[in-house]
């Protein structure tokens, strides 16, 4: 059955609870879109549907994070890059399961999905990325 | 033949740049604003003074937002109309840009353009929080990206691509610090070494402390006029002669490039076309060094240099005072500093200076035409503007 979710960045979160990695893909031109958003970057379609994407990318570049705002502080030192996905479109996140001495750009990655969603305003869960 | 006169400048002000214990933004804005009228004595400001545009990032810092009447009100120029402009980082390159339309408008004759943004008050983690608003909330915040970690990635790209070293990086942080020494108002007045840099403690690998900008206190203004009527206020203006202004992605991950600011070069390409120039004939620039790779990014997006090679001209020394380019006399938003919503039109007060041969210790001879490159967040927003000796 066709999913019928907004095409919404809470959507794309509402996925992720689920264990999902989702875009927008435009049903006119193709473009994949993440996040998903009201119209095409590409051709301004708004005809889109949902496809779930394939988990695994390759890093583009990373950090270490040393200074931290508050909510994560007490994370720090911690991994963050940009993955290009297998399908196409980039996400940024967090990455685990690598020391710093060990991470390669260009190193192959998956995504992974913490489910458990914060008391505040977003209710989203995190996803990030794990050596694959 | 350069390109004809957008607006003159006839006045500029700077507050000191630093650590203001015990000071509000208005009341940094109030010591720009009064340095700017002290040096044009033809200006009237509440009467001539038309309009005031200004630059102000964040409420967050002080609790306080409105900025646009408080700063009309501190500097004494009540009840013109005042437009606050908000481009994180570019907020008063922004501004600038704004004080242009208005002149050119044919709607006022005189305006004023600045900003202000008071930091040092707030903890270290709370201003990393602020300054990360520039930066895309639902993917980029929400993961522990913080503002140097976005910087931090363009560098890693660059260092993979280019081959850039950290050493390059740090030369760019020993020039600026040297500059900083020469400008009385600059908030580090403090000379560092390669070694120094090198080792400073960890902020967002590969950069370091000393790659990044300073956590400032610190406010700007310039007053611009019609040419025609730049004679009336001083017998030296600072001709604007090119400005160019371009936004991008708000998340630096949707980009196709994460090793150039296609926004910084976009709003370069408009300014020196407006300004019917080129890039070798910049004799001073003020560059958007927020961060060690972002100036060098910077030489390349205004093609100082070819893509890539942006770390060998800042090791090759040209970027120095008395080098091919000079770039960050002022001393840079690395040691000067960056109050996030004055730098714009603090980056023109130092390209002002240099074209009036009032820029005392770190005086250029015979520059007679300057550059200002302003840059927002992680480059979704980017201004730049040409300056020419009146």
């Amino acid at each position: 059955m066709a999913e019928s979710r907004l095409f919404t960045i809470e959507s794309f979160y509402d996925f992720a609870k689920e264990g999902k990695l989702m875009a927008a893909k435009c049903n006119k031109c193709g473009t994949l879109l993440l996040p998903p958003r009201p119209v095409c970057t590409t051709c301004l379609s708004k005809d889109f549907e949902w496809i779930e994407l394939r988990i695994k990318g390759k890093l583009l570049t990373y950090t270490v994070i040393y200074v931290a705002p508050p909510q994560f502080e007490s994370m720090t030192p911690y991994l963050v890059g940009i993955v290009k996905l297998e399908d196409g479109p980039n996400l940024p996140g967090m990455i685990k399961g690598v020391e710093p001495e060990e991470i390669k750009v260009g190193m192959d990655v998956k995504v992974d999905f913490d489910k458990s969603i914060p008391s505040k305003w977003p209710l989203w869960p995190r996803y990030f990325f794990v050596p694959s | 033949m350069t390109g004809k006169p957008l607006v003159s400048i006839v006045s500029a002000g700077l507050s000191k740049f630093g650590k203001m214990e015990g000071l509000y933004g208005r009341e940094l804005f109030a010591q720009a604003a009064k340095e700017a009228f002290e040096r044009c004595p033809n200006l009237d400001p509440p009467k001539n003074v038309e309009a005031l545009f200004v630059g102000h990032m964040g409420e967050s810092y002080e609790h306080q937002g409105h900025t646009g009447a408080t700063l009309a009100d501190w500097a004494g120029i009540l009840p013109i109309p005042a437009i606050r402009t908000e481009a994180a980082c570019a907020s008063s390159g922004v501004a600038l840009r704004c004080g242009i339309f208005a002149i050119l408008s044919g709607l006022y004759d005189v305006v004023m353009v600045g900003g202000v943004e008071k930091m040092t008050h707030r903890s270290t983690p709370e201003v990393t929080e602020f300054l990360a608003m520039a930066s895309d909330f639902p993917f980029e915040q929400w993961h522990g990206i913080t503002f140097p970690g976005l910087y931090a990635l363009m560098a890693t790209a660059h260092m993979h691509k280019y081959g850039t070293t950290e050493e390059q990086m740090a030369m760019v942080a020993v020039k600026n610090h040297h500059n900083g020494v020469l400008n009385p108002k600059a908030h580090m007045q403090k000379e560092i070494t390669l070694e120094q840099a090198l080792s400073s403690r960890v902020i967002a690998w590969p950069l370091k402390l000393f790659d990044c900008s300073l956590i400032t206190d610190g406010a700007s203004c310039l007053i611009l006029t019609k040419p025609e009527l730049a004679k009336k206020f001083t017998d030296t203006p600072v001709h604007v002669i090119g400005s160019g202004h371009a936004c991008d992605t708000i998340g630096l991950y949707e980009r196709q490039e994460l090793t150039t600011l296609k926004a910084g070069k976009l709003a370069g390409q408009e300014a020196y076309k407006t300004a019917k120039t080129d890039p070798k004939d910049m004799d001073v620039a003020e560059v958007h060094d927020c961060f060690t790779i972002a100036e060098i990014i910077a030489y390349e997006d205004l093609n100082f240099c070819k893509l890539g090679e942006g770390g060998k001209l800042a090791e090759e020394g040209k970027t120095q005072i008395g080098g091919e380019i000079p770039v960050n006399t002022s001393g840079g938003l690395k040691s000067k500093g960056h109050p996030v919503g004055a730098t714009g039109t603090a980056q023109a007060y130092e390209i002002y200076l240099q074209l009036t041969d009032q820029a005392e210790k770190r005086q250029m001879d015979d520059a007679e035409i300057g550059l200002s490159h302003n840059v927002g967040g992680s480059g979704a927003t980017a201004t730049v503007h040409i300056y020419k000796r009146g």
